[in-house]
């Protein structure tokens, strides 16, 4: 065969590759809508999301997912509340004191952690985690949204730790050099300089961080639980107080209960509804990655 | 050859290790205050290296061993008692590539003074100003000082370094090729600034060009492989050297 029809061969299997990969991507997502959108219809998108009550095998069914839209952000948000601190500051731990050849062991094996299967992080929370929990709350259960908040802030960590550390060694070091010459001390030119630089680009490892919390399932249907209730509020006198309840988030509705439905009732379309809601929230958190992490570029190669 | 001259810088005997190759050897000699001092020699020799001796940049780099002294207003720098950062705040920088922070042009300048506890507005407005109308800035910017520094030209972004090395009030200023950067403009620019900044400040600067040496320089060493080759007024140095190497260098002779 002559050089260039091999050539047009090699380019046309890629672009077939490229395109069925394409092609199967946005089935999924067509069945998804096809199989979601029908209970937006039967109860409203509204009372669909806002509706407090999930009982979708009760007569009359309920099928509001507000308590499992809720169990998600509460999970999250205490879980990036404890990631976030912890995550910032091992990132500036690697990139700026670890002497640099620990750091070529210490980042990789922060790395792995994040190819743990899930299953292992949920077996820690509900065997271990779990009952510490019961005991220090004085709960009936360990297996409570904190609990939940804990596995999956430290299986968060990997990713936060991973680009925030990318983003603050990427920050160039002539940066750091003009901060110490100037007479700024080690911690003035990593707070006043090197982390505002790098923020979008810490701002992006916790937002894919919390994408990867909020879309989290295995460990959660493990630990949280799954109580379709609304959480509690805080108040100052409990603040954990939204945390201490067994909790169900959507990933883990959707994982327990499609086994029992029956394809096309309402209940199936409903499961589908939820995928609908966390394939959109995770879409926007990528999009909102994405956006600052250009962002992240053009700051430090100058607008 | 100093004799009137007060010795600002004082090096003695000064080796410098990068791991096991030897960057300086042997360097000797005094940088008198108020003056501009001018480091020649081709590339590699260690101007770069020397000059960061001076405020112990070199520090950072991982791996790194000095021999000797180096008494800065009569202290010796790298004794352990001598705290770095008060040292950098008497010893300013200004690097070949300028390096702005991605901040506004105010809080550049503003950067220094407020890492060594001035908080003052009043002050700091006073400080930006001062130093900007110092490195002959002020009347390009001073009507944009809360733009991002990343966004003026690079002669400008250059000044703004040396600017904000002033608003630390150093009494000694490292400059490594400011002006390499730069366009002619530019350049002449900086050179009308150092002639100025040389009444208040020691100046020590590093140049490719024999023509800067020669018109902002007084007094000029020689560096070649790690050692200074010939040291003294910049006019004798370029008129009459001693030393066949640094002749063959000046006019162009060299390697
Ligand atoms: N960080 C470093 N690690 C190891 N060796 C270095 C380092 N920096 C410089 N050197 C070496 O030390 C010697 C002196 O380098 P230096 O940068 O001081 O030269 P220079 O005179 O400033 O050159 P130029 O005119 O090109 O800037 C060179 O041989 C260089 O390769
Ligand atoms: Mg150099």
């Amino acid at each position: 065969m002559h050089w260039k029809t091999k050539e047009k061969v090699v380019e046309n299997v890629l672009f077939i590759f490229a395109l069925s990969s394409i092609i199967f991507l946005t089935g999924i997502v067509i069945v998804l809508f096809r199989e979601g959108l029908p209970i937006f219809g039967k109860v409203g998108i509204l009372e669909f999301i806002f509706g407090p009550e999930w009982y979708p095998t009760y007569d009359p069914p309920g099928y509001g997912i507000l308590p499992l839209i809720m169990g998600s952000f509460v999970v999250s948000v205490g879980a990036m509340i404890l990631s976030v601190p912890f995550g910032v500051a091992s990132a500036i731990f690697i990139s700026y004191i670890l002497p640099k050849n620990l750091k070529k062991v210490v980042k990789p094996v922060v790395e792995l952690l994040a190819g743990v299967p899930s299953v292992v992080y949920g077996l820690f929370g509900m065997k271990i985690l779990g009952p510490f929990i019961a005991k220090v709350f004085g709960l009936p259960t360990g297996l409570t949204g904190l609990t939940a908040a804990i596995m999956l802030g430290i299986m968060a960590l990997p990713t936060i730790i991973s680009i925030a550390e990318d983003a603050i060694t990427s920050v160039p070091k002539s940066f750091r050099d003009a901060s110490l010459a100037l007479g700024a001390t080690r911690w003035e030119t990593i707070r006043n300089v090197i982390v505002p630089t790098a923020s979008s680009g810490i701002v992006t490892g916790i937002i894919l961080g919390m994408g990867r919390a909020i879309g989290e399932t295995m460990t959660v249907l493990m630990v949280a639980g799954g109580a379709a209730i609304i959480p509690e509020m805080p108040s100052l006198a409990k603040p954990l107080a939204p945390l201490l309840d067994p909790l169900r988030p959507m990933t883990s509705t959707i994982a327990a209960e499609m086994g029992e439905t029956a394809v096309g009732s309402p209940h199936y379309h409903s499961l589908f509804g939820i995928a609908i809601i966390l394939f959109v929230i995770t879409l926007f958190f990528n999009i909102i990655a994405d956006v600052l992490s250009q962002r992240f570029k053009e700051k430090v190669s100058g607008e | 050859m100093m004799e009137n001259e007060t010795k600002t810088i004082e090096i003695k005997d000064l080796d410098f290790y990068y791991g096991d190759f030897q960057a300086l050897e042997n360097v000797t000699f005094d940088i008198p205050e108020n003056k501009v001092t001018a480091l020649i020699g081709p590339s590699g020799c260690g101007k770069s290296t020397f000059l960061r001796t001076i405020n112990r940049m070199n520090d950072l780099i991982d791996g790194t061993r000095v021999d000797g002294d180096v008494i800065v207003e009569g202290d010796d720098i790298y004794k352990d008692e001598i705290d770095v950062v008060e040292l950098r705040k008497e010893v300013g920088m200004v690097f070949q590539e300028p390096n702005p922070f991605p901040k506004s042009i105010y809080d550049n300048i503003a950067y220094g003074p407020r890492a060594h506890g001035i908080t003052d507005t009043e002050k700091l407005d006073e400080i930006v100003e001062n130093s900007l109308k110092h490195a002959a800035l002020w009347d390009e910017v001073d009507d944009r000082l809360d733009q991002s520094a990343i966004g003026i030209s690079g002669g400008q972004q250059q000044r703004l370094c040396i600017a904000r090395a002033l608003a630390v009030d150093p009494d000694i200023l490292l400059m490594d090729e400011p002006t390499s950067a730069l366009d002619p403009v530019a350049t002449a620019k900086i050179e009308d600034l150092i002639d100025d900044l040389k009444e208040e400040y020691t100046i020590v600067i590093v140049t490719h060009s024999m023509q800067q040496a020669a018109r902002i320089s007084d007094y000029t060493a020689f560096f070649l492989m790690g050692e200074v080759i010939e040291h003294g007024p910049t006019q004798k140095i370029f008129e009459k050297p001693e030393n066949q190497k640094t002749e063959d260098y000046i006019t162009g002779r060299f390697g």
